[in-house]
């Protein structure tokens, strides 16, 4: 096995206010393997978009010690080794599906992508958008718009991907098919995932592992490494293994609130 | 009922009921736009209507005010007079326009970039801003002369506060998502500035000049009644002292001819700018 993709020690985020010290998270562990999918799972204010966030070099901690690829997340972030999908998709409305996704080349000091680095169509392709590169946001449907986000954290192929509830605001249906095409998107793209989400069933369908986290002040509450074939499809949720996951991961939320 | 029925049995007659469904909404969708085009119309008859009678009926005296036909007979006779006096209205209306925007926006942007810019220099611009237009118009008047300089002074003062006040807004309220993802990609300060900020600042940047548009020209025709012997505002003040309602009347309305003009223009122009949202149908 070779070095973590993600490695945190001992994390610890306060946020101040006029009034009292916010301890987001509390001396939080944890590591990511490289080629890895890795879910953050807990009940919102549990500082799960926070951890990410630190990760991703957004949040500096209050104390311990972030190390992504080998180096600081700010290393990592101006050497373009991680792509951020956000919760609402962040697109820029004024351009393009194809001009948001070469949004990464324009900006940062970046003007031309790697040698054999797949170019913005091919990812838009890759996402399942072919023939609509040249739509605004505002003619995509809200699954489209998070599939263009996607395409966007991909471009100049990052090693880690870091998501945070991507498609907490889709319905159940386009959701599935979403989670079903990032399992494949992951398997294709061989990036490291982190993916944050308060959804069970997503959390257990994505990833190899699942880390759950308390609330209030945000801890790691139980690790959970999910023993489910790598080929999945979304009927595996039917299963008697995937159940019994499911449930202990329930009955850890459960203890932790 | 009977119909719907008949046509989910018969599939061919189900293809005519469509064609006729079809057929029913584009009808009852062009009566709905004619009505759109036709009632503002209607509107402005019955107004020119109401007015003719009025003055016919009181008998009102033309030196009080001008039935509609002497007004149309006063515009078509002193046409030249009066083309010749909007073309200095509308040349400071358009001057001040553009630099009382241009000056706007690059203040908005030094705002942003310089928050304590913001903070000791917005309180003086509310300052200037709450004084009225017709006790400013003397002041510049005293400063710049008497020729085209203090009524473009003035138009530009007018339009500066709404274009800066927006523009501030628009490049401050960017998506805080957006502006992550700019961190994420390492973005420099000025590539979130003309990435990101000054795209989100253009649809409020629009709504300024549309107001813009039609207080550049009221700000230029309140320089001409300070002072001035040429322009829209001149001949306003010159038809009231001499009861010439109808010149009055023909003047205001090539005046405000001029300002809807102006208007529609920067409606046209933020139409093919502002291509990234829903446009309502009008």
């Amino acid at each position: 096995m070779t070095a973590p993709a993600v490695e945190c020690r001992d994390i610890s985020v306060r946020f101040m206010s006029e009034r009292r010290v916010v301890t987001a998270l509390e001396d939080v562990s944890f590591s990511v393997p490289a080629g890895g999918f890795v879910s953050l799972l807990g009940p919102s204010g549990c500082g799960k978009s926070t951890l990410l966030r630190v990760v991703a070099d957004l949040i500096a901690p209050s104390g311990g010690k972030a190390s992504v690829l080998g180096a600081t997340p700010a290393e990592a972030r101006k050497a373009r080794a991680l792509g951020f999908v956000f919760q609402d998709a962040a697109l820029l409305p004024w351009r393009t599906a194809l001009e948001n996704v070469e949004l990464p080349l324009e900006v940062g000091g970046r003007r031309a992508l790697a040698a054999g680095a797949a170019t913005p169509r091919e990812l838009l392709a890759l996402v399942g958008l072919a023939g609509w590169e040249n739509s605004f946001p505002h003619e995509l449907s809200g699954g489209m718009r998070q599939r263009v986000s996607i395409a966007r954290a991909l471009l100049g192929g990052p090693r880690l991907l870091l998501m945070d509830e991507p498609f907490g605001a889709l319905d159940e249906i386009t959701r599935d098919r979403l989670n079903a095409e990032l399992r494949r998107i992951w398997a294709e793209t061989g990036t490291t995932i982190l993916f944050v989400t308060h959804s069970v069933y997503e959390a257990v369908f994505l990833a190899e592992q699942v880390l759950v986290l308390s609330a209030n002040p945000g801890r790691v509450a139980a690790l959970e490494t999910i023993e489910l074939p790598r080929d999945r499809d979304l009927s595996i949720r039917d299963t008697a293994d995937f159940v019994a996951i499911t449930a202990r991961l329930r009955a850890h939320l459960g203890s932790v609130h | 009922m009977s119909a719907v029925a008949d046509s989910a049995i018969v599939p061919a007659s189900r293809e005519a009921g469509l064609k006729a469904a079809e057929a029913a909404f584009r009808a009852t969708e062009r009566r709905a736009r004619l009505r759109r085009r036709l009632l503002p119309a209607v509107g402005i008859a019955v107004l020119i209507g109401v007015w003719a009678g009025l003055v016919y009926v009181l008998k009102v005296p033309p030196f009080v005010a001008p039935s509609p036909q002497l007004v149309v007979v006063t515009l078509a006779a002193k046409f030249d007079i009066l083309m010749a006096n909007l073309l200095p209205t509308a040349i400071e209306a358009i001057c001040g326009f553009l630099l009382g925007n241009l000056t706007a926006i690059v203040i908005a942007a030094a705002f942003v970039h310089k928050k304590s810019l913001e903070q000791a220099f917005f309180p003086v611009v509310v300052l200037i801003n709450s004084i009225p237009v017709v006790a400013k118009a003397p002041i510049l008047v005293l400063l710049l002369g008497n020729g085209m300089e203090p009524k473009i002074a003035i138009a530009a003062l007018v339009c500066f506060f709404p274009t800066l006040v927006n523009m501030v807004r628009g490049l401050e309220s960017v998506n805080p998502q957006s502006l992550e993802l700019m961190k994420v990609l390492s973005a420099s300060k000025a590539e979130i500035f003309f990435k990101l900020r000054l795209f989100n600042a253009v649809p409020y940047l629009f709504s300024a000049l549309k107001i813009a548009a039609s207080t550049a020209v009221i700000g230029a025709i309140v320089g001409e009644w300070i002072g001035s012997t040429v322009g829209i505002g001149a001949l306003i003040i010159q038809s009231t002292y001499n009861f010439d309602s109808a010149m009055l009347y023909a003047t205001v309305i090539v005046g405000s001819a001029f300002s809807v003009t102006f208007f529609l223009t920067i409606t046209l122009i933020e139409r093919l700018v502002v291509r990234w949202q829903p446009l309502t149908t009008t």
